[in-house]
């Protein structure tokens, strides 16, 4: 218990899948310029996810991992390789199959969310923490701790990203630090506020 | 020796490399693939087997795209793009492990996020499907280098001010930090990345508006 406590604050705080691993950043940084649509993609993000990271646990565990195929009679078989487009695939997927779920059944959660679905196929922090569950080992109960925390944490850095983004507005910044340069530089700084969690121990 | 260098300023290939690394670089000006390129450049030999890595999937998929262009139906467009990117992501994962070890275990998962690097689909989606094979070929060529360069930029400072190295090799002198000089502990962490990367956009800014 306490060790999914500890991966859980890891993977919001300190080991940010954005702010220390540097993924997601293609949709961070176009998204952000408005807090609303922010918060709906980051929502949709978390719910993502939750689904696509134990699925592709399972996967992994029951048909990729070395020896995993001894259910079928062949357990000198190593399929790893193939975890690559095999996640790729199934992120896709999902995706579509959530949206066409939500589609059928809550017409507003679809207004909300609809158009940042397709979007999160090719957000490399999906593919990343799957792949990253595969690089620790982690066990069921882990991975789904981890899959959640880690959208969590995008959501929380995609959302103040915003919030500073509006306050930028306001602010007098060299001229050809503008645009890219100084939402690199603030993204930067806020990295290094959220790596001061790493003080804490569980 | 001048006129030599004029022809070679005005063909189309020069065009394509000048323009993807500096007024169209996919990093700096088309905020394009830093998710799988930061993370990557503590160290200058990482950044460069990433950048290697990276140009060779960019280029062999522009090509082999643009040779099925006109096979390809409309609407699954797509998912046949993924799927050649990632069979040819996996070829280069598969290459690294066997012949550079070590390296591949640095670079851990990055090398499969070359998947999802917007620069590879980027480039395939809006070039290789409507251009012959030989221009997107160098066209991907040209990307991957524009890529490569902000990359080992990055890595060069960081690795420079972060650890006294370059490409492994200490080059800061014992006599400076006899003197009291120490290394940024900050350019081995994540924000430095970040911060290396806005500064080095603000000066390739000053450089070509000036």
């Amino acid at each position: 218990m306490e060790n999914l406590i500890s991966i859980f604050v890891d993977s919001v705080f300190v080991g940010n899948i954005l702010l220390a691993y540097f993924l997601g950043m293609c949709s961070f940084l176009a998204v952000s310029k408005n807090l609303q649509t922010s918060l709906g993609l980051g929502i949709a993000v978390v719910f993502v996810l939750t689904i696509t990271t134990p699925v592709n646990w399972l996967i992994y565990r029951y048909l990729l991992a070395p020896g995993a195929l001894a259910w079928a009679g062949l357990p000198d078989v190593d399929l790893s390789f193939l975890k690559l487009i095999l996640f790729i695939a199934i992120i896709a997927g999902i995706v579509q199959m959530v949206e066409m779920v939500i589609d059928r059944y809550s017409q507003a959660l679809y207004n909300a969310l609809g158009v940042f679905l397709p979007l999160i196929t090719v957000n490399c922090a999906v593919l990343g923490v799957s792949l990253f569950m595969v690089e620790r080992s982690y066990t069921f109960a882990e991975t789904v701790v981890y899959g959640v925390g880690s959208g969590i944490g995008w959501l929380l850095a995609i959302v103040s990203m915003a919030t500073i983004k509006i306050k930028l507005r306001y602010a007098d910044v060299p001229e050809g630090l503008q645009g890219f340069g100084i939402n690199m530089i603030t993204t930067g700084l806020m990295a290094m506020a959220f790596m001061l969690f790493s003080g804490i121990t569980l | 020796m001048s006129t030599a260098l004029v022809k070679i300023t005005r063909t189309e290939t020069y065009r394509t490399v000048s323009d993807a690394l500096w007024q169209n670089n996919p990093i700096s000006k088309q905020v394009l693939g830093i998710c799988s390129s930061l993370a990557v450049t503590v160290q200058m030999n990482t950044a460069i087997v990433m950048a290697l890595a990276l140009t060779a999937v960019v280029a062999c998929s522009n090509l082999i795209i643009s040779l099925m262009r006109k096979m390809i139906p409309r609407n699954i467009r797509i998912i046949v793009e993924v799927a050649v990117i990632a069979t040819l992501v996996i070829i280069a994962d598969e290459v690294l492990k066997a012949f550079m070890y070590n390296i591949s275990k640095q670079l851990s998962v990055f090398v499969g996020l070359i998947i999802t690097n917007c620069i590879v689909m980027g480039r395939a989606e809006t070039f290789a499907m409507s251009n012959p094979p030989l221009k997107s070929f160098v066209d991907g060529m040209a990307n991957g280098i524009g890529y490569g360069s902000i990359l080992v930029g990055v890595s060069f400072f960081r690795e420079l001010l972060g650890s006294g190295k370059i490409l492994g090799f200490p080059v800061v002198p014992q006599a400076l930090y006899d003197m009291g000089y120490m290394d940024m502990g900050l350019m081995l962490l994540a924000p430095g990345a970040f911060i290396v990367i806005g500064l080095f956009v603000w000066l390739e800014h000053a450089i070509l508006n000036r």
